[in-house]
């Protein structure tokens, strides 16, 4: 069910492709839709949709040929690089398929990683850390590297890191991708606690109708077009 | 500090692969320390020439000798303060690989031109006036267990014969550098045997040694005493000793270029594979880099994280090196004392190790810190799984 809250993504006659050679392959094709604060939507579609392709440009890790993109109302398609980067660590959360944990770094580690870009004192980075730990359930597990935990406790390590800087919305591209049905379960229970406890944005990317099930919305992309 | 803690956890994430390439990076940083100080070492003898002493030879050839009579006129050539002479012997202790340097010297003008080669006063004494007697350097006694006191036997090649000396003294060096592996007997003991044996060979000295008053009329004397010797059947070449050591050198010169450049090949070879190594790690690790970038940190952290990563490596191996390298030369002065009787590692071959690891780190890290630096976070994210 939608929220009636005032958008918090704005998409307008976006637009991208990717040159191949001399072939320019169109991703996404004038695509506009809003998404609202506190919404938890599902991407679904086909390989080669561009769901992911939305994502990353949503996140501001990829550049649009044309169309404006307005997350909490700025222009991310005006910034510049390191703009862009600054902007990142600030507003977007997120969570991957195959979690991207640093492997050489414990729990506790990966995730005050966003928080080292901040001005916070150590001692306000080791509350922030052990806050979010606590909230995804993994107080007791912050010194171990990923290599001793399980994909779903990795899976709730970085979903840790996605929040730990109070980011305004959170992207996840088919975070449940490499789960089993247990695990893939307690994160979109995580997730969905996120959305109504904490008042998060979710952008979720994923291939898995159970997973789908838990957003608010349902959007499809079909050869780069929003059919629904 | 954090970012350390992740360079030095990064660089050692792998342990094998580190291992090995510290272990690439300490050998080749060894092995161009110690062929360095070889290259040091053979101008050593250059370094280590007085500049009041002056050697006179046959200028035809060192082949050929000076009669001994020249002595009393080289002492008449005003700026000469001492004249001592002698002959290289040449001579074979038990089997041709254990080779030192020997010669015949007039014992107590000889010790007196060459202060570096300190003698108890007994023991100088007991050579100087033991026509048998023989002095052997410290290093050179301790090698083959000589005291003093020890009958030594060598068996001359350019002086045929099996040659009997009684070890009258052990000389140490007074400096580090000096040379402790000669073995000097008194020249009255050749001359002597050869009057009876091949008298033509007699009173003739391969070498002249002339100590000079004033270092400064070293080239002065020189010209004197050739002039001297000017026209008749053995004409004279004076020159300093250290233009006498040289000239050995320069023989050798194009050996110790082929060195130079050999040690430069080796810190050249493990660029490459280090470069190698941290490209293949970059290429590993492209994802993570695109990670760090999706979270906000920019280029510059990802290009130090890399860079970092290279230099610890580098650095690690070029610290092992170092520590090698005393060993390694130690070993080299006590084993092949006959070839390098000296080798001592000098602060600046250090130094050249640490530079030349650093530059090996630096270097390999070139291209691995563009491309983390560079990668876009769609393509690097792309890589995943």
């Amino acid at each position: 069910m939608a929220n009636d809250k005032s958008p918090i993504v704005e998409i307008t006659n976006l637009s991208k492709s990717y040159r191949r050679g001399s072939q320019v392959i169109p991703v996404l094709q004038d695509i506009s839709f809003d998404i609202a604060a506190g919404e938890f939507l599902a991407l679904m579609g086909p390989s080669g949709s561009g769901k992911s392709t939305l994502l990353n440009l949503i996140a501001g890790i990829d550049k649009a040929d044309t169309g404006t993109i307005r997350v909490g109302g700025i222009d991310i398609t005006t910034l510049s690089e390191t703009e862009l980067a600054e902007w990142r660590g600030a507003n977007v959360g997120f969570i991957f398929q195959f979690y991207n944990l640093m492997p050489v770094l414990t729990a506790y580690e990966n995730v005050e990683l966003p928080l080292l870009l901040t001005s916070l004192s150590r001692k306000e980075r080791r509350e922030h850390v052990e806050m979010v730990l606590d909230v995804v359930g993994l107080s007791d597990r912050m010194d171990h590297n990923p290599s001793q935990l399980s994909g779903g406790q990795q899976q709730r390590v970085a979903i840790a890191r996605a929040i730990v800087t109070d980011s305004a919305i959170l992207v996840a591209d088919e975070p449940t991708g490499d789960l089993d049905r247990v695990s893939a379960e307690d994160i979109l229970s995580l997730m969905d606690r996120l959305v109504h406890e904490f008042g998060k944005t979710i952008i979720m990317v994923t291939h898995d109708p159970r997973a789908a099930e838990k957003a608010h919305i349902i959007r499809h992309l079909e050869k780069g077009v929003l059919t629904a | 500090m954090f970012f350390l803690k992740l360079i030095i956890r990064n660089a050692f994430r792998h342990k094998l692969r580190s291992f090995l390439t510290v272990l690439g990076v300490a050998i080749a940083i060894l092995a161009f320390g110690l062929l360095r100080t070889l290259v040091g070492l053979w101008y050593l003898g250059v370094e280590q020439s007085s500049a009041s002493r002056l050697v006179t030879r046959n200028a035809i050839s060192l082949v050929f000798t000076l009669p001994i009579s020249y002595k009393d006129r080289i002492r008449q050539v005003p700026g000469v303060k001492s004249v001592s002479w002698g002959n290289w012997f040449g001579g074979i202790y038990i089997d041709e690989k254990n080779f030192f340097p020997n010669f015949a010297v007039e014992p107590r003008s000889y010790l007196d031109l060459y202060p570096e080669f300190v003698l108890a006063p007994m023991e100088r004494d007991a050579f100087i006036h033991d026509r048998r007697g023989a002095v052997a350097g410290r290093k050179l006694a301790a090698k083959y267990g000589w005291k003093v006191g020890d009958l030594l036997t060598l068996r001359g090649t350019i002086f045929p014969g099996q040659w009997e000396f009684v070890l009258r003294g052990i000389y140490r060096g007074a400096q580090k550098s000096t040379d402790e592996t000669q073995f000097f007997f008194n020249w009255e003991y050749l001359n002597e045997t050869l009057k009876r044996t091949v008298p033509r060979r007699a009173d003739q000295a391969g070498f002249y040694m002339i100590g000079v008053t004033n270092p400064e009329l070293a080239a002065e004397v020189s010209q004197a005493v050739d002039s001297t010797f000017r026209n008749s059947l053995a004409e004279t070449l004076t020159e300093t000793e250290k233009a006498f050591q040289l000239s050995f050198v320069s023989m050798t010169e194009a050996i110790m270029i082929a060195i130079k450049i050999v040690s430069y090949v080796v810190i050249v070879i493990i660029m490459v594979v280090a470069a190698n190594t941290m490209a293949m790690t970059a290429r590993e690790r492209i994802a993570e880099y695109a990670t760090l970038k999706t979270l906000g940190f920019g280029a510059r952290h990802i290009a130090g994280i890399v860079f970092g990563e290279s230099i610890v490596i580098a650095m690690t191996g070029g610290v092992v090196g170092v520590i090698l390298t005393f060993p390694a030369a130690h070993w080299i002065e006590t084993e092949l004392s006959q070839f390098f009787p000296v080798f001592g590692v000098s602060p600046l071959t250090i130094y050249l190790d640490m530079l030349a690891a650093l530059i090996v780190g630096v270097v390999a890290s070139v291209f691995p810190t563009w491309r983390g630096a560079t990668i876009r976070i769609a393509d690097g994210l792309r890589r995943i799984g």
